[in-house]
Parts: structure tokens; C-alpha cells; sequence
């Protein structure tokens, strides 16, 4: 036998670059997006006639590099952004619990689920009217629409959750000696947050749907209202490029819900 | 697994209950019935089930799936509560018409699917009765657990979640997690019915170790004749439609018990006297299922 080998290193900067480089992972997202573009350049080219009012791909970097150093094109991110995270926050600050809530208790959830499944199917964009009316502020009505599209997919997903805990771990507590509220801050909640994990990623991507419907309709500023405004201006690049970075946005929020759900469930790490 | 014997020996001091104790776990099931009526209808799981445990003694219940031998276990865990007849522990009634049952940790479950609690880690799962029932501060139950851990070979996993362990080592450390809480009675409903041939005689082999070391009256539930037979000191045969218990068979196979028995003349003795009254019982319920179905 040689000797043990030497403790391990953490990989350098470079060797996780290359090993990330190295992955046919990375290459095959890459080959997609760069294959999409391709195809909507020679299309919108002449290549397919009813592709022409369409901007190609390099008409839109052009824009898209006067839009980066526009001040008023990072406001609308941060318009945008800001309802987003309003939205989405106060969803799972009410849903969570309610949610929690709907599945603990039985007489609890005969109360509440009729009402909440007759509000359940009406579009958060049929509030607009109404929220418009009722809250003081555009900027209120805008994030109360947004909490609308978050809200109802939150409660569902943790009320499901709670539901399918398997009986044997309350059982488990329960017989070890747990108190009933043991049982629910210990158990319940843990055993739930794969749920709300479930919840907040299905939660962000529509959160950002309704915020960008809704600032088109009644914004004045924000990533939907820039995509709207150069519509109306006969901007067909713009509009491009507010698109995009709507993707964008929504890919990033993703993308931190994603890493937050990795940090809140440590035993779900695969070694 | 296969332990030698002076291992044994050592995890008696160290598992075994209070010296000073009378051995305690005596259970007494008296005619037992259990009539679920949720619109009207009523479905006997229990029909009048009688069994006498002694302390210490390790019982199997075998029976076929649906015959209500889980919920038989249920109604002692304090998850369930019987409808007529009683049952006793140590004496006191534990299970009445007029006594519900509450689940406590001196009649802890472990169950088939496992029930370890997927975020806690290993070390976390097994403290949690100690500690949720301050009979331990969190640092002698950490100690407690260690010891208990390294005396059965389950050293270095303290700090791994359940998930990372394969099915039989999740069973191994819930049976710890049940025994660390000192029990007066272990009910385990089946809990390595889901494992492959190599992982079951091995977590059999370790189950018996640990009886041997602890004495614990174990409450065993399950479908396979030779699996209770090799375990167990008396084994009740379960009948179904309506449940009750037709008949018991004496194990009287010395301890300690390993593997190599599996393959004597008297174990084979036993198990074919036990399959041929076992089989006799299975074709009267199925005659008298066909009639019932007729």
C-alpha cells in the first residue's frame, strides 16, 4: 500500500473554471441559445418573408446598447424588481401561514378553503380595475396585483405539503413525548419546506408575468411599461429588448429562489 | 455484523435498564375488539384478540396484510383505541373502554417506512426523545447517543442525514433512536419487510443483539413466517376477516440465536409444524371468504 493520500485541496479558481468549461452541461445551454439566435437572424433576413417585421438579432444589440446606457432603462429594473419583490414577499409572509394554517387545523381549513377556492380562479389581472379604485398608489395597486399571482400558488403548494407529511413522523414525536406545538414548529414546518420551496419557484416566475401585464396597463414605469412604450413609439428593437430583459429578470430571480430553497434544506444536498 | 461475545457483554452495561429495576413490559391483551363505523358500516378489524407477553419476551404477530395486526400495535402505541376488551401493562391498564390511550416513550414505534426525521441529522434524530422530554440536557444526550452508537458499530454516521444511509442503516439508527428513550416495550411493525435478502438477515442478526443485551419486551409485526419463527420466543398467528388471533406457537430455539440456525434440524422442524398449522388456519379463512363471498 502507498501512503494515504494527502488531504484535499480546495480546487483553485482556475481548475473550477475549467471543470465548469469542461461540462457538456454548460455547452448544450449554450448551443441552444446561440442555434435560437442564428435561426432568428437569417429568418428575419428575407430567409422567411413573414418574418420581416420582426428586427434581426443585431438590430436588437444595437438598440439594446443604447437602452444599457439609458439611465431610465435600469430604473425599470428596479421599478420592476421592487413590485416583484413586494409582491412575492408579502405572498409568503400571508401564504405560508395560511397555508400552514388550512393544513393543521381542520375546522380551520372548512372555513377558509371554500372562500379560498372561489378567489383562487379569478386572473390577477381581473383585480386591476378595482385594485386601482381601492389602493392609494399606482405603485400599491401594481405589487397588491403581483401578490395575487404569487399568493394563491403558495398557499396551495404548503397546504399540500402539510397534507402529505407522512403520519409516522407526527406519530414519531408524538410517542418521543413532543408537545402539539413541538410537533408543529419542529416538525411540520421542516418537513413543509419542501413544499414552499415548490411554492416560491412556481411563485417568482408568475410573479414576474403579472407584474409586467400589469405595468402595461396601468404603470408608468417598469420593464413592462418600457416594452409598451416602445410599441407605442413604433420601436419594434425596443419592444425586443424589453422582452428579453424581462426573460432575463426572470431568470435571475430564479435562479436566487433556487439557490435560497438549496440553503434552507441542507439534508436535501446530495453528497 | 456478527458481534463476539464480549461486545455483547459490554453493550449490557451499557443498554440494559437500571440494575435495581424489576424487568418491566409485561403486556396482557385481553380479548381485544376494534369495530371501525365511520358511515354505518361496520368493518371489524379486531375480532376478541387475546395474547399474554411476558416481560422481556419477544413476540411476533404474523399474519396476512389487512388482518389488523398494525392495528393492534396502534391501539398499544396510544395511536388508536379499541373498542371493547383491554389491555394491560405491567398491570396497569394501558388501553380500556373507558381508558384512551396516549403514545409515550416507553412504547416507542419503529415503523416499515422508517420515520426518521429527513432534516435532522443522525446524532439529532437520536437525541430527540431525551431531549424533547428533558430527561437529558442536550450534551449528556449527545453523549449518551455516541456510546450507544459506537457499542453497536454506528460510529462516524453521527452527522450524516437519514438520506444518506441505506435503508438498513436507517432502520439500525431508529432502533436506537427508540431504545435510547428506555422503553418498557418496542413495537416494531415490520420493519424490514421492504429490504433485500442481505440486508434483512443482517438487520435480523443486529435486532437480536440488541435483544440479547437490552431484554426489552419487543412487539413484533410481520408477514413472514420464518422471519418471526427465527426472532421470536412465541409467535401469534393472525387470521384475517376479522382479525383475531388463532393460534400461538412456542419458539423454543436457545439464545443467542445467529444465521447458522436458520439452516438446523430444529429450526427446520419448527418451521414446517408452524407452515403446516399456518396453512390449515389460511385455507379455512379463504373457505369461509369464498362463502362469505358466495
Amino acid at each position: 500500500m502507498t501512503t494515504a493520500a494527502p488531504p484535499m485541496a480546495a480546487p483553485s479558481l482556475a481548475l473550477r473554471w475549467r471543470r465548469t468549461l469542461a461540462n457538456p452541461r454548460l455547452w448544450r445551454g449554450v448551443l441552444a441559445v446561440a442555434g435560437f439566435f442564428l435561426v432568428w437572424q437569417i429568418s428575419s433576413m428575407g430567409a422567411l418573408p413573414f418574418m420581416t417585421v420582426i428586427p434581426t438579432p443585431v438590430e436588437v444589440a444595437k438598440a439594446f446598447w443604447v437602452f444599457l446606457a439609458m439611465p431610465k432603462y435600469w430604473q425599470s429594473w428596479a421599478e420592476s424588481a421592487q413590485r416583484v419583490f413586494w409582491g412575492f414577499a408579502t405572498a409568503q409572509v400571508l401564504g405560508i401561514p395560511l397555508g400552514l394554517g388550512m393544513g393543521w387545523s381542520r375546522s380551520f381549513k372548512e372555513l377558509s378553503y371554500p372562500l379560498f377556492e372561489l378567489l383562487r380562479p379569478i386572473p390577477p389581472l381581473a383585480w386591476v380595475p378595482v385594485s386601482i379604485l381601492f389602493w392609494p398608489t399606482n405603485e400599491l395597486s401594481i405589487a397588491f396585483i403581483t401578490f395575487i399571482g404569487a399568493f394563491f400558488t403558495i398557499v396551495l403548494n404548503v397546504l399540500g405539503g402539510v397534507s402529505s407529511i407522512p403520519k409516522e413522523l407526527v406519530y414519531s414525536a408524538v410517542s418521543f413525548g413532543a408537545s402539539p406545538a413541538q410537533v408543529f414548529w419542529r416538525i411540520v414546518l421542516p418537513a413543509t419546506i419542501p413544499s414552499i420551496a415548490t411554492g416560491m419557484m412556481v411563485g417568482i416566475g408568475i410573479t414576474w408575468n403579472v407584474v409586467i401585464a400589469a405595468e402595461m396597463i396601468a404603470g408608468n414605469a417598469g420593464l413592462g411599461r418600457l416594452t409598451w412604450e416602445a410599441y407605442l413609439a413604433g420601436h419594434t428593437p425596443g419592444v425586443i429588448v424589453g422582452m428579453i430583459s424581462i426573460g432575463l429578470a426572470g431568470y435571475v430571480s430564479s435562479a436566487l429562489v433556487k439557490l435560497i430553497s438549496i440553503k434552507l434544506m441542507p439534508w436535501r444536498k446530495i453528497i | 455484523m456478527g458481534m463476539s461475545q464480549p461486545v455483547r457483554e459490554d453493550m449490557e452495561s451499557s443498554l440494559a435498564a437500571p440494575v435495581c429495576r424489576a424487568p418491566d413490559g409485561a403486556l396482557s391483551i385481553r380479548e381485544v375488539s376494534k369495530i371501525y363505523d365511520p358511515e354505518g358500516v361496520h368493518v371489524v378489524a379486531l375480532d376478541r384478540c387475546s395474547l399474554e407477553i411476558a416481560a422481556g419476551e419477544f413476540v411476533a404477530v404474523v399474519g396476512p396484510s389487512g388482518c389488523g395486526k398494525s392495528t393492534l400495535l396502534n391501539i398499544m402505541a396510544g395511536f388508536d383505541h379499541l373498542s371493547t376488551g383491554q389491555i394491560l401493562l405491567d398491570g396497569q391498564p394501558l388501553a380500556t373502554t373507558e381508558v384512551k390511550p396516549r403514545p409515550g416513550s416507553d412504547r416507542v414505534v419503529v415503523f416499515q417506512q422508517g420515520a426518521l426525521f429527513p432534516w435532522k441529522t443522525v446524532l439529532e434524530n437520536v437525541i430527540y426523545g431525551p431531549v424533547v422530554q428533558k430527561a437529558l440536557g442536550k450534551q449528556e444526550a449527545q453523549e449518551r447517543a455516541r456510546q450507544m452508537m459506537a457499542r453497536v458499530g454506528l460510529s462516524g454516521i453521527e452527522s450524516c442525514y437519514p438520506g444518506h444511509l441505506s435503508s438498513g442503516m436507517q432502520r439500525r439508527v431508529e432502533i436506537i433512536r427508540a431504545l435510547i428513550n428506555d422503553p418498557r416495550v418496542l413495537l416494531l411493525d415490520e420493519p424490514f419487510r421492504a429490504m433485500d435478502t442481505v440486508t434483512k438477515s443482517a438487520s435480523h442478526e443486529y435486532l437480536l443483539e440488541l435483544y440479547d443485551a437490552t431484554g426489552k419486551t419487543i412487539f413484533f409485526i410481520t408477514h413472514d413466517l420464518e422471519e418471526s419463527i427465527f426472532l421470536a420466543d412465541k409467535v401469534a398467528v393472525m387470521t384475517t376477516r376479522p382479525g383475531h388471533i388463532k393460534m400461538t406457537i412456542e419458539v423454543d430455539l436457545p439464545r443467542p440465536r445467529d444465521y447458522r440456525l436458520l439452516a438446523s434440524p430444529q429450526f427446520m422442524r419448527l418451521k414446517a409444524q408452524a407452515v403446516e398449522a399456518v396453512h390449515e388456519e389460511a385455507v379455512k379463512a379463504f373457505q369461509a371468504g369464498e362463502r362469505e363471498m358466495a
